[in-house]
């Protein structure tokens, strides 16, 4: 065997750029499908409930736990200036801009993310989108494209859950435990929270709901028909989604900002 | 009812198909017959518009699939229906669910009537009962009974199946072989079988077309592929180990290449 350095760097580069085309196409196809009739109202409401609803607990408690912690750092940060009053705007600063988009993605990413990559993983090793084919139902618009729209419409309504148990987790520890002025609390955070920051961290969410229904969708998709194929593809999906999620919050808050 | 012509498919250097010629008439039963990697798969890929051929027709009912585009291939897939070697049942789908699952999707029927359908196309399969289980509670020749019922819920003119027998006990292979003559007897339907299993199409074929590396090297009746005289055919259908068809996947040399090893 003679090894061919710039070759080997030449293929893989290849192969990498066309799987981030494929995976363009396949998003783009799938995202055109969803607009197109016969409109599949109710395989988009079971995707909402996978995505969405089955992933509320999840989130509530990240969000919950996440909202503590940030009261009781908070304010043991905050006291050294004696600016405790502060502690709920930054509480919601940091969960409402950054914490709950990203942390909220995260799991919804472990949670759905893995079990979407597996489930179309599972279909494509057992024929189920040739079958799909021969009853004349187009796989692509029946089982992707629900999904797709169903993380754009999930993600934001959960980061949404995530965001305001977050504050009252913030408001548990700081007013309730370590005796912040419960006004002070929320003035100072309906003072400091601008409109920009809620439409940022919806903008955000709603790109990581796409993020996670597009790669774990693909992941699955191209997976090798075997049973290494679909635990690859599964695991793939978990760290190129979440990578990805962090990656985008870097760009988009830099062009929020 | 289907006509291919000078059906081309290529898998890099590998010719999957070369040259395909071959009818399947109206109301038979034709199987086609070849070992692994004779092409047979890709063949009815091919002719059930899963796959588009390099070049040539596949005419179905007086369409080329291999250029018809999507809406119009969608058409005539509501006359096939096609059993696959895992049966493909939809696994988060009860069967019930599995075999309702074409009649929701294209008709407008009421759910009194579709459980009627439901029922009598498990009757036919024998596993009237087993509506409320899901396929993975199913051994392996039920859920091909169940994948069978599906195909036929939309009644249809053909019906292919991949591979019906393969990894069945000899009575589900049986029960299996009688289903589809049965179906192709009383409700003339017309059946394509891809299979490697001789004894138990020459039971159910009113035709064999034997494919070997992509190329049609017998086509007939059950009697004439027996009486074949081509030694492939006389290997293939005797499953005799040595003969014209090779075993070893290689061309190199053997000697050559355990000598090479050593340098």
């Amino acid at each position: 065997m003679n090894f061919d350095i710039p070759a080997l760097i030449g293929r893989s580069t290849l192969s990498r750029i066309q799987a981030l085309g494929q995976s363009g196409i396949f998003l783009a196809i799938a995202f055109i499908k969803a607009f197109l009739p016969p409109f599949r109202i109710i395989r988009l409401i079971k995707e909402i409930e996978f995505i969405g609803s089955k992933s509320f607990l999840i989130v509530a408690v990240t969000g919950l736990f996440t909202g503590m912690v940030l009261g009781l750092q908070g304010y043991h940060t905050l006291t050294q200036f004696g600016a405790e009053a502060l502690l709920g705007s930054a509480v919601a600063l940091s969960i409402i801009r950054e914490l709950g988009p990203v942390l909220c993605a995260l799991m919804v990413t472990g949670r759905a993310g893995s079990a979407i990559a597996a489930q179309i993983g599972i279909m494509k090793i057992t024929d189920q989108f040739p079958a799909l084919e021969m009853m004349a139902i187009d796989p692509v618009k029946y089982v992707i494209s629900p999904k797709i729209i169903a993380g754009i419409i999930s993600l934001p309504l959960l980061t949404a859950v995530f965001d305001v148990i977050g504050i009252m987790g913030g408001y548990l520890v700081g007013v309730k435990l370590l005796g912040v002025n419960e006004g002070a609390y929320f003035s100072k955070m309906v003072s400091a929270v601008t409109f920009t920051d809620i439409y940022g961290g919806i903008l955000k969410s709603l790109s990581f709901g796409l993020l996670i229904a597009w790669i774990s969708s693909f992941m699955g998709f191209m997976a090798e028909p075997t049973t290494e194929g679909v635990s690859t593809a599964t695991t793939n999906a978990v760290v190129l989604t979440s990578l990805s999620i962090l990656i985008v919050d870097y760009i988009l808050t830099s062009l929020l900002l | 009812m289907i006509r291919v012509e000078n059906l081309v498919k290529k898998y890099g250097n590998t010719v999957a198909s070369n040259r395909l010629n071959c009818r399947f008439e109206q109301g038979k039963v034709t199987v086609i017959l070849g070992g692994s990697g004779s092409g047979k798969s890709t063949l009815l890929r091919q002719i059930t518009g899963l796959e588009r051929p390099d070049s040539g027709a596949v005419y179905f009912d007086g369409m080329d699939l291999a250029l018809a585009t999507q809406k119009k291939l969608y058409e005539k897939r509501r006359k096939m229906g096609m059993l696959f070697q895992g049966s493909a049942l939809f696994n988060y789908l009860n069967i019930f669910e599995n075999i309702a699952f074409p009649l929701r999707e294209h008709t407008k029927i009421a759910e009194s009537v579709i459980k009627t359908i439901v029922t009598m196309k498990l009757e036919m399969v024998g596993l009237r009962g087993t509506e409320k289980l899901m396929p993975s509670q199913l051994s392996g020749g039920m859920m091909k009974r169940v994948g069978l019922a599906r195909a036929i819920v939309m009644d249809p003119k053909i019906i292919f199946y991949d591979e019906p027998t393969s990894g069945l006990d000899p009575i589900s292979t049986g029960v299996i072989g009688k289903l589809i003559m049965d179906l192709n007897s009383k409700l003339n339907i017309t059946s394509v079988v891809v299979s490697h299993d001789i004894e138990s199409c020459f039971k159910i074929a009113d035709k064999i077309i034997i494919l070997f590396y992509g190329d049609i090297i017998a086509e007939g009746s059950v009697d004439e592929i027996r009486n074949s005289e081509d030694l492939r055919v006389k290997q293939f259908i005797n499953g005799e180990p040595e003969g014209p068809i090779p075993f070893n996947r290689t061309d190199k040399n053997y000697l050559d290449e355990l000598l090479m090893e050593q340098e």
